[in-house]
């Protein structure tokens, strides 16, 4: 029994660190994997979304309504932005860097200004799920892992099976070809990029009811975001789930082992070795070695 | 186009940079070049660095406002020997190398004749060496650990001898004798963690289990399900900061109803006003002050504040001891005649007693602590707080060591591990 119950503890926790990872990386992976613009402000994306959420449901909406308005008004935040500043960017990845981190740091105190220092939380939803003399946040656990799955499972059906999803990959692999065959590219990356927008925007949603309300939350998911976007390598759709597979594993394992620390400082450890062994991440291991059989064949 | 062929290792480098700056904090008001409103005009000046960004943020703003508050009511009055206070006060951004910097700054350019410094235990310990090279008058007002002895600082917070004395053994009397520990990851919540091994010691206690969890971490269920494994009777909790608060929301959520013993929550960080009930049910804590003290005193303390600072979150337990130590330091430099550091430090020494809004309370001449009101404040599931009794609480430890800065002068920080056999 004792047994079982220590597995439940690993399979909620792994679904938990699971879904936080996936949840933090997806709209930083789209963002860089596809259009090669490091947002370090991705972390204030996420705010903006849990802020827009918060204020929202304070003011009268239901958390479901509150959540879309969150992923709204982040997306046409990113809209703005894209508009504005981040499309003279593309192509200038480290200048995108610098440009970014200092959207993030005016965003960080702007939001301090206007809100203080902290907002009133929304409780988190569902209660707990128990088993023997255990229980698990089914919010955090349960609830988000499906969504971060949909979200994923959604993301590839876009750009996979749609005449978007097409166009935009065309537009990402060759701008001028894409052009010449008459696709509006500009319209391409403003799209792609709102996407990752919503997407930050939909996390910062998702957490708004189960974290704390500070200007600073953005960056609590900036580590995990930007670890698993370089173990997953460079196939986002693919990558996000697996390095998020790998690493909440590790996290989930070690936490219910050792503590919380412990999981946290495994997790960077299995980072640091992962890129040693796979300098291209895993998608790009699994690319070599696709290639590798396909000369042998 | 050339941005598909930097590597995956180069952005991680560059992201990892990235997120450091971001933690360290470039930005400079009164800075390195700022205004230094130099020292010349002669007028006396005290420094309050106090964060006002940054993961203390929440704590810091109001012990930055009830300072700002203490010295426009000394202004008003006529200034100290007839002189109008200055403020030195740009914000350090919970950045302890910023700290530094800005001490240094305070100390050489502004000539500050008396400093309040800092929230938390790491910041106090990096900013101390150079305040002891300067032999510069320093009041540290967070609760904390305790056990500095330093002849030129005065921790007028109370220490966890004080508040975890008055809550531990009230929670073993209500709740049982088996205590989980969780506190903050540093010197704070480390030598916290040994207090309650001594308390439960000297109370018939025992510790089944601790755990200690770094700033910044925000996801507790392996932390909740070690707890529920052991099932303690309490819980003992040391946690610091906004990220951290996380823990009580979680522990709600996922109906963890174990009643929790505290030396951090509700007076410094106003979790019960944040978080959305009942994540505070049942939370017990040692404080010397909240703002929903109900005595005269406080609640004048309290309406001056807001009248001030309408727009204010909370007044804290820490505002609270920003406030009486400025009027204490303006009392004690009119008694001395001059703002000369040496001959207030003998002044203070001498024992005074100020009418602070949690009550008339005491400096200890020997160990440069306060005797204070100690009261347990309690959250209920509509995180209404009442109080049970009150203590009136000498800061005993530094006795018991031996530090008497009145016949010896020293720095050091002393550790309950090195007198207690229970740890």
């Amino acid at each position: 029994m004792d047994a079982l119950y220590e597995l439940l503890n690993f399979g909620f926790q792994f679904l938990d660190s699971f879904a936080f990872i996936v949840l933090a990386t997806v709209g930083l992976a789209i963002i860089f994997g596809m259009m090669g613009i490091i947002n370090l402000a991705h972390g204030e994306f996420i705010l903006v979304g849990a802020y827009a959420t918060t204020l929202s449901f304070h003011a009268g909406l239901p958390l479901p309504l509150a959540m879309v308005a969150g992923v709204v008004v982040t997306t046409i935040f990113g809209i703005i932005l894209e508009r504005t500043i981040i499309h003279r960017l593309y192509g200038r990845l480290l200048d995108s860097m610098v440009v970014t981190f200092g959207i993030s740091l005016v965003m960080i105190q702007l939001t301090r200004i206007v809100f203080g220092n902290s907002l009133p939380q929304i409780g988190t939803p569902f209660g707990g799920i128990s088993y023997g003399p255990y229980s698990y946040s089914t919010y955090r656990s349960v609830f988000l892992a499906s969504v971060a799955v949909v979200a994923l499972v959604a993301l590839y059906v876009v750009f996979t099976r749609t005449t978007f999803g097409v166009c935009a990959r065309a537009t990402i692999q060759d701008e001028e070809t894409a052009r010449s065959m008459g696709v509006d590219t500009d319209r391409m990356y403003l799209s792609t990029f709102a996407i990752g927008s919503a997407l930050a925007g939909l996390t910062g949603a998702l957490y708004a009811p189960a974290t704390t309300m500070s200007p600073e939350l953005g960056t609590y998911f900036l580590v995990e975001a930007f670890v698993a976007v370089v173990v997953g390598g460079p196939s986002v759709l693919l990558g996000t789930p697996l390095a998020g597979v790998l690493l909440g594993t590790v996290d989930a394992f070690f936490a219910n082992l050792w503590g919380q620390f412990m999981g946290t400082v495994f997790l960077l450890l299995t980072a640091i070795i992962a890129i040693r062994l796979m300098p291209d991440g895993i998608t790009g291991l699994l690319r070599d070695l696709r290639e590798k059989w396909g000369q042998s064949e | 186009m050339s941005r598909r062929s930097i590597s995956r290792r180069d952005i991680l480098a560059a992201g990892t940079a990235g997120t450091l700056l971001g933690v360290s904090g470039c930005l400079s008001d009164g800075g390195v070049l700022g205004d230094s409103d130099d020292d010349d005009d002669g007028a006396p000046t005290i420094g309050i660095l106090e964060d006002r960004s940054g993961e203390f943020a929440l704590n810091g703003e109001s012990k930055w406002q009830a300072s700002l508050l203490a010295v426009e009511e000394i202004n008003a009055d006529g200034g100290v020997l007839g002189e109008e206070i200055e403020v030195y006060d740009p914000d350090p951004q919970s950045d302890n190398q910023r700290y530094q910097e800005l001490t240094r700054e305070a100390i050489n350019d502004e000539g500050v004749d008396a400093l309040w410094a800092g929230y938390s235990s790491a910041t106090r310990e990096a900013i101390r060496p150079i305040i002891n090279d300067e032999e510069q008058l320093y009041f540290y007002t967070t609760q904390y650990e305790g056990g500095v002895c330093d002849s030129t600082t005065f921790a007028m917070g109370a220490t966890a001898r004080q508040q975890l004395g008055a809550v531990i053994p009230y929670m073993i009397e209500e709740y049982g004798p088996r205590i989980y520990t969780i506190a903050a990851d540093y010197n704070f919540g480390q030598i916290s963690g040994d207090w309650i091994h001594i308390l439960a010691e000297e109370h018939g206690a025992e510790v089944v289990d601790e755990e200690y969890i770094p700033l910044g971490e925000t996801d507790f269920g392996s932390t909740i399900n070690n707890i529920q494994s052991e099932d303690p009777d309490f819980i003992a909790s040391m946690l610091v900061g906004d990220s951290h608060a996380n823990f009580y929301e979680q522990r709600a959520d996922t109906g963890l109803d174990i009643p929790m013993g505290s030396s951090t929550t509700m007076a410094q960080g106003y979790e019960h006003l944040r978080l959305d009930p009942p994540a505070l049910e049942d939370m017990y804590v040692g404080v010397n002050y909240m703002e929903e003290l109900e005595t005269d005193e406080s609640q004048t303390f309290v309406d001056a504040f807001y009248e001030e600072y309408p727009d204010a979150d909370y007044l804290n337990q820490e505002a609270q001891n920003n406030y009486f130590s400025v009027h204490m330091w303006a009392e004690a430099v009119e008694a001395a005649g001059t703002f000369d550091q040496e001959e207030v430090i003998a002044e203070l020494e001498s024992g005074v007693e100020i009418d602070a809004p949690e009550g008339t309370i005491e400096l200890d001449p020997a160990t440069h602590h306060m005797t204070h009101h100690m009261r347990i404040g309690h959250a209920d599931e509509n995180h209404e707080v009442t109080f049970d009794e009150e203590q009136y609480i000498e800061p005993t430890f530094l006795h018991e060591v031996g530090c008497d800065l009145t016949e010896e002068p020293e720095q050091t920080q002393y550790e309950p591990e090195e007198f207690y056999d229970e740890i």
